[in-house]
């Protein structure tokens, strides 16, 4: 095949200004790509909550308990499978900027409804079996150096005090996606310390999270819940767990606003970049264009020519790119690790990375091809330069 | 003598499109860094407003936001009696004691619910919040199932207005007023009353203690004395520092998010404009050893290439500043996580931001036409006369 030697003579043609096109569009990839993985990441909560658990709040607003005695009640609905419950505990470890989430939960039941939490069957019983051990995520304990049976002391926010807890359990993701940098310890600590110090907060959960025996029943039993507790002091909100992600997001959704529209501006940079050098490059052979036309080349083949040099151009910038989103990501990833747990580039990502850097290729080519073909034999060759 | 500027903006004219492209992408970029300056300066300014320096706020130990705090009736008495309070004219202390919950409200357009802020206040909040005035309708009576939403609330959410009524803790509240308090916090909150919030969420206790200072100096005293006092567990803090606290989170995530865009994007435009030059270099080789002949100096033609490179670089700046002044009409709402609540804010041009994008503007336009000037001026008279 001569064309492909072609395309790449033509594109090589001028060093310095295919270089530097070169090295513009791997950026512009590069940030196009970061900030998809930003807001794919924003999205992982969703990804990895399920649709078969559901979660009961107080409707008023998430900073409102419930009581204990709901548990009962909500355990005799038809369809519920498992109940558990559980309270955000907002705990800081040494320092503010340490942020981790860490939840006091009923652990038995909890571990039951999250099976994608892998724990060994031992550790998983010197958990069970200590009221004051805890279980972390792999990520969690290798940052702050964790080892198995370490004291671990976080400063309560919400719960005042100084809290000694035991490190009795490393878990490990399911799958790639799962949050490794959750802290869980038992709800029953939490509340026997209350009991002595603030009995008035005593028997309150902050939420209940539900298994239902069959995801298609989830609706019905969320509704079935809510009714029970209707005109009650506390009225309850059930949602799957999908959605009361998605409600987060929902919350910040004029960021992940910006951030969308920012990765378009950059497709935009591109085009700039890439459309300026391709009509650069054209108007400086207009002359030989016009050579080939009178050699009986049609406008097909000059199209070929111009879009096949675009493709290549923003090809190699684009795989350059690409290479390069990795380590940036984890460098991104170092600096903003208290916002997002994990900073996986997706597959997804990549190639819709590809699909960009073709788009512009072609939308890069359309004026000079169409100012190739356009113009006369006798001009063409009659221009210089 | 240096070459006429004219010279410059002709050559400029001459190759339209590659001028246009160059341009527009350099005020992209200029639009980028701008609007990200502007969201974080508008962040700051919300946050900034809404605390005054002249207040502090009293807090239990270890919390980090009003709604996670609770303040005890007896100690709330205690803090009341500090001498550094200041007093008004009839002998009225300015202190006030509040209750700050959080309620979910469905957004008006999207239905989506989000978390508002709800504040039970007491006779003296709106002395110590000069902010704060009202629009429409009348302040809520003590002791009455009466609320005034924030003029932000009232935009965003659905159902609220004056005569509506939003039901929550077993009671239906009446709307009798909207308030507005300039661009700060409390513009995305719903105040109430104190008595009354706390009978509805069955919470006898306070949130917080706002109080006005008799001297803003001798806060290191007052803070001294409270949290030293072994009765209370609680903590002071200036209401500045308190509410710039409240956004730290998210202004270091802007911070970082548009240093590594500004970098990426930027080092693109230089790129966009090293293309442009070298290639008016390269296809005015002849014109250059023209110029060189008629006595022009090298220092000249470097200027000159200088100079229509820092034309390309300010047009782009100047477009890309103007695009974002319009920014100025939006009002982002989004949440805050430290405090997990609805904020409201606008983007904010100041003169320093116009001025920083500018000045980047033009540093790319140099960086980018430096090195194809410093070519041109390199060239040899005889063999850039003999490649025309």
């Amino acid at each position: 095949m001569i064309l492909p030697k072609i395309l790449f003579r033509n594109a090589f043609r001028n060093r310095l200004r295919t270089g530097l096109t070169i090295l513009g569009i791997t950026i512009a990839i590069l940030a196009f790509g970061l900030l998809r993985t930003i807001i794919s990441t924003w999205y992982m909560g969703v990804e990895t909550s399920s649709a078969t658990r559901l979660v009961t709040r107080n409707a008023v607003s998430l900073v409102f308990p419930l009581p204990i005695s709901y548990q009962e009640k909500i355990r005799q609905i038809d369809g519920v499978r498992l109940v558990s419950h559980g309270n955000w505990f907002g705990g800081i470890y040494i320092e503010e900027k340490n942020f981790f989430p860490n939840l006091a939960v009923e652990p038995r039941t909890y571990l039951d409804l999250y099976p994608e939490y892998l724990l060994s069957e031992g550790e998983r019983a010197a958990f069970l079996a200590d009221r004051k051990g805890f279980i972390a995520g792999r990520k969690l304990t290798a940052k702050y150096g964790w080892k198995i049976g370490d004291i671990v002391t976080l400063k309560g926010t919400i719960f005042p005090g100084q809290w000694d807890f035991i490190l009795r359990g490393i878990y490990r993701g399911r799958d790639k996606n799962i949050d490794e940098t959750q802290f869980f310890f038992h709800w029953d600590y939490l509340n026997e310390t209350m009991k002595k110090t603030m009995p008035r907060r005593v028997d309150q959960v902050g939420f209940y999270m539900i298994g239902v025996t069959r995801a298609d029943l989830a609706a019905e039993v969320a509704s079935a819940i809510d009714q029970t507790f209707k005109n009650s002091r506390a009225e309850t909100l059930t949602e799957t767990e999908k959605a009361f992600a998605q409600g987060f997001i929902s919350m910040s959704w004029a960021i992940v606003m910006v951030i969308q529209v920012v990765s378009l501006v950059v497709i935009f940079i591109i085009m700039a970049v890439m459309a300026n050098a391709m009509a650069m490059t054209t108007r400086e052979r207009i002359g030989e264009y016009a050579v080939l036309k009178t050699l009986g080349f049609g406008g097909g083949h000059l199209i070929g020519l111009i879009l096949g040099e675009s493709v290549v151009i923003t090809l190699i910038g684009c795989l350059l790119g690409i290479a390069l989103t990795f380590p940036v990501a984890q460098a991104f990833s170092q600096a903003l690790q208290n916002y997002f747990p994990m900073f996986n580039v997706k597959r997804e990502t990549l190639l819709l990375d590809l699909v960009v850097a073709l788009l512009v290729a072609v939308v890069a080519a359309i004026v000079p091809a169409w100012r190739a073909i356009q113009i006369r034999i006798v001009d063409g060759l009659r221009r210089i330069g | 003598m240096s070459i006429p500027l004219s010279y410059n903006l002709r050559n400029l004219k001459a190759r339209r499109l590659t001028t246009v492209l160059t341009v527009s992408g350099m005020a992209l970029v200029v639009f980028v860094l701008a609007s990200i300056l502007m969201m974080a300066e508008g962040l700051r300014k919300t946050l900034v407003d809404t605390g005054s320096y002249e207040n502090a706020v009293v807090l239990r130990k270890g919390s980090s936001s009003e709604v996670m705090s609770w303040i005890y009736r007896q100690q709330a008495s205690v803090v009341e009696t500090s001498p550094e309070i200041a007093t008004e004219a009839g002998g009225k202390r300015l202190v006030a004691k509040e209750v700050v919950v959080l309620i979910t409200l469905p957004k008006r357009e999207s239905k989506r619910s989000s978390n508002v802020v709800l504040r039970g206040i007491g006779e003296n909040s709106l002395l110590l919040r000069p902010q704060v005035r009202l629009v429409a309708g009348r302040l809520p009576r003590i002791g009455s199932l009466e609320i005034i939403a924030g003029s932000s609330v009232a935009k965003r959410f659905g159902g609220i207005g004056v005569g509506q009524s939003l039901s929550f803790g077993m009671n239906d509240w009446k709307i009798v007023g909207i308030f507005e308090a300039g661009n700060t916090g409390f513009d995305s909150e719903i105040w109430g009353d104190a008595d009354s919030f706390m009978a509805a969420f069955r919470r006898p206790v306070f949130s917080s203690m706002i109080l006005k200072l008799r001297d803003p100096s001798e806060f290191p005293r007052l803070k001294l004395r409270l949290e030293g006092d072994p009765r209370l567990t609680l903590m002071a803090k200036r209401e500045t520092i308190y509410y710039a606290e409240q956004s730290e989170m998210m202004a270091k995530f802007l911070r970082i998010l548009g240093f590594t865009l500004t970098i990426i994007f930027s080092v693109g435009a230089m790129i966009g404009a090293m293309i442009t030059m070298y290639s008016a270099v390269a296809s005015r080789i002849a014109e250059i050893g023209t110029l060189r002949a008629l006595g022009f100096q090298r220092r000249n033609i470097l200027a000159a290439f200088l100079v229509e490179s820092l034309l390309l670089g300010g047009l782009g700046g100047l477009l890309g500043l103007g695009c974002s002044s319009f920014l100025r009409l939006f009002t982002i709402s989004t949440m805050n996580f430290q405090t997990f609540s609805e904020l409201a804010f606008r983007f904010a041009l100041t003169p320093k931001i116009a001025l920083q994008s500018l000045a980047f503007s033009l540093f790319m336009g140099l960086v980018g036409g430096l090195l194809p000037a410093v070519r041109a001026s390199r060239m040899n008279i005889v063999e850039a006369l003999r490649a025309g």
